[in-house]
């Protein structure tokens, strides 16, 4: 099968900066997959993030998604074809969960229109799937950090997305909302989207299908999770020694902070 | 909250602003200090000469001063993601107060050319922050505007000090601090229909684009990610806020406070979509600044400047918000 995003041979540098964030950087992303994008802070995950999405541009390479140019892609196009949860989003104004669930319904509308009855159900639906339909009414600023995203996850749904990016999805959550978002990234490609996150922890990972290691803008190791997933791999992507452990059939990272 | 509510607030707001537009033309000081009776008005050829040319176009360019003050301040904290910002930033207002300085005091102008000088510095303020803006090497868009808003304003308040300085004390400097302080006196209907179109297609488009204003609301990321195109957007609806605010100071005068508290109070009562909180401020703004004005001219003998007015209010206003208790106040953000 055709991959789903492809970039080939893409240069990437911030303004104002000589030194380029990727050099030579060429990956496939496969469809209908949970693929995680792994490395240390800094190592250009977001950035990556951010050229598939088209916020940024590369200075040279190309970006295919569905085989076709992301320039062919009218910004409403891009808006139906990719859902993005980013990292610690603000919300500076006390829209309600529905409401703001409803802006996911954006690339559908002209830019006059305001969102009909339909909008409205898909954007209920997509609550129901996260399990936040009981707080449609509640203002986005009274959520915990958990319910915060679970709502985000919620807008991009209602956005009904082939791609969904995610960056550091689950870096602020406990372990129960950490297990819901996973569950959630899992239960999207089910459904047929390619799910693309970030994250900094080796262990998020296993619910990974596809696994890309990434070091100061280079990819180090791409592939299938359990090829990839190994103690060399990830000790040469983090600097540090990793071992990796098997425990009931789930891959565990164990870090050198232990006694030996 | 409701569509059932939220058209009813609607409803009530807009008779409201309907019915104390169809008061301000009973109150004022002829014949006698705050009304007059109808009898009066059938009869008394007078009153409506007085009525016609000096009433109507007053409370009509009062309505359109709120109205486009609280349309351009609710965009603008919206734009900004930030509750605490009015059309004051940005240069608009202090290059529109400089603009007007100049005329008085280099020209020795007033009227039209004034009016003129105060839209064209307004607008003159908004490239200036922008052009700077784009050159500041620190930090995102919108704080880089705001941090250039701010030089930019300052920069214009040192000019309109120096003007003022060397102004005439008997004949400009009147005039000038008159301009400073805000007012509607002696508005004609050619001032108020001069600033008509531009002010109404202003308000157009930012009633238009009004839901489009949460997504704007949104970080840079997100709202690309929902197929919006931020910057270009954004600049649509600044430029419209902008245009409303010139077009209307450059008759006024600097009318502080309406821009800030009325999107608080609209989003208090409405909820903070825009699709909902952008026409209740228009309404609400209109009616703040037409009773306002009445007020002005009608208080005591000597007309009493608009924008002392919206100040005192707006600030009292502003202050007894923001120690409000959260769950009196939820628009106070937490972040």
């Amino acid at each position: 099968m055709p991959p789903m995003i492809a970039l080939s041979e893409i240069r990437f540098t911030y303004n104002g900066q000589k030194h380029a964030v990727f050099e030579n950087l060429s990956l496939d992303i496969p469809a209908g997959s949970v693929t995680a994008i792994l490395g240390p802070n800094g190592a250009g995950k977001s950035t990556l993030l951010h050229l598939i999405l088209g916020i940024l541009s590369p200075a040279s390479g190309r970006i295919l998604l569905r085989q076709r140019s992301r320039q062919q892609y009218t910004r409403r196009e891009l808006g139906r074809l990719i859902g993005l949860v980013a990292q610690d989003e603000a919300m500076p104004f006390n829209f309600t969960v529905l409401e703001y669930v409803l802006l996911g319904r954006a690339p559908y509308l002209p830019i006059l229109q305001t969102p009909g009855p339909e909008d409205g159900q898909v954007a209920q639906r997509a609550l129901t799937t996260v399990g936040m339909e009981a707080m449609a009414e509640r203002s986005v600023q009274t959520l915990s950090g958990g319910e915060r995203q679970l709502v985000t996850i919620a807008r991009a749904l209602a956005q009904q997305p082939r791609i969904l990016l995610l960056d550091e999805p689950t870096s602020h959550l406990d372990l129960s909302n950490k297990g819901r978002v996973l569950q959630l990234m899992c239960q999207s490609a089910d459904d047929g989207v390619t799910v693309v996150f970030t994250t900094h922890e080796p262990d998020l990972s296993a619910v990974a299908d596809y696994l890309i290691l990434m070091r100061q803008g280079q990819t180090l190791a791409a592939g299938p999770a359990d090829a990839v997933f190994t103690s060399d791999n990830l000790s040469q992507t983090y600097g540090v020694p990793v071992a990796v452990a098997q425990v009931d059939g789930q891959r565990v990272v164990l870090t050198p902070t232990g006694p030996a | 909250m409701t569509i059932r509510y939220y058209r009813r607030v609607l409803w009530g707001l807009l008779i409201l602003l309907l019915g104390l537009m169809g008061l301000a033309i009973f109150v004022g000081r002829y014949p006698a200090p705050i009304w007059m009776p109808l009898q009066t008005l059938l009869r008394d050829p007078l009153a409506q000469r007085l009525v016609l040319n000096l009433r109507l176009p007053r409370i009509l360019a009062a309505v359109l001063l709120g109205m486009s003050l609280a349309a351009a301040g609710t965009a603008l904290q919206m734009i900004f993601r930030n509750p605490l910002v009015e059309p004051g930033f940005l240069g608009v207002s202090q290059g529109a107060a400089f603009g007007a300085a100049l005329s008085i005091v280099g020209l020795g102008a007033s009227g039209l050319v004034t009016q003129a000088a105060a839209a064209l510095c307004g607008c003159l303020g908004l490239g200036l922050s922008y052009a700077l803006a784009r050159r500041i090497r620190y930090g995102g868009w919108t704080l880089r505007l705001i941090l250039a808003g701010i030089a930019v304003s300052a920069l214009f308040s040192a000019g309109v000090g120096i003007l003022k300085y060397v102004a005439d004390p008997l004949t400009q400097l009147p005039e000038l601090v008159f301009w400073m302080l805000g007012a509607l006196w002696g508005v004609t209907w050619q001032e108020t229909l001069s600033i008509l179109p531009v002010t109404l297609a202003a308000l157009a488009v930012l009633l238009l684009m009004r839901w489009r204003l949460n997504l704007l609301a949104l970080d840079d990321a997100t709202a690309f990610s929902l197929g919006t195109a931020p910057a270009r957007e954004r600049t649509v609806l600044l430029v419209a806020a902008v245009a409303a605010t010139a077009a209307i100071v450059s008759v006024s005068g600097v009318v502080g406070w309406v821009g800030l508290i009325v999107p608080q109070i609209a989003r208090s009562l409405l909820g903070a979509d825009g699709q909902r909180a952008l026409p209740g401020a228009v309404l609400m703004g209109g009616a703040f600044t037409l009773v306002c004005d009445t007020a002005a001219r009608t208080a005591l003998s000597s007309e009493i400047p608009l924008g002392i007015l919206t100040s005192l209010i707006g600030a009292l206003a502003f202050s007894i918000l923001m120690v409000t208790p959260r769950q009196l106040a939820p628009w106070v953000s937490k972040r």
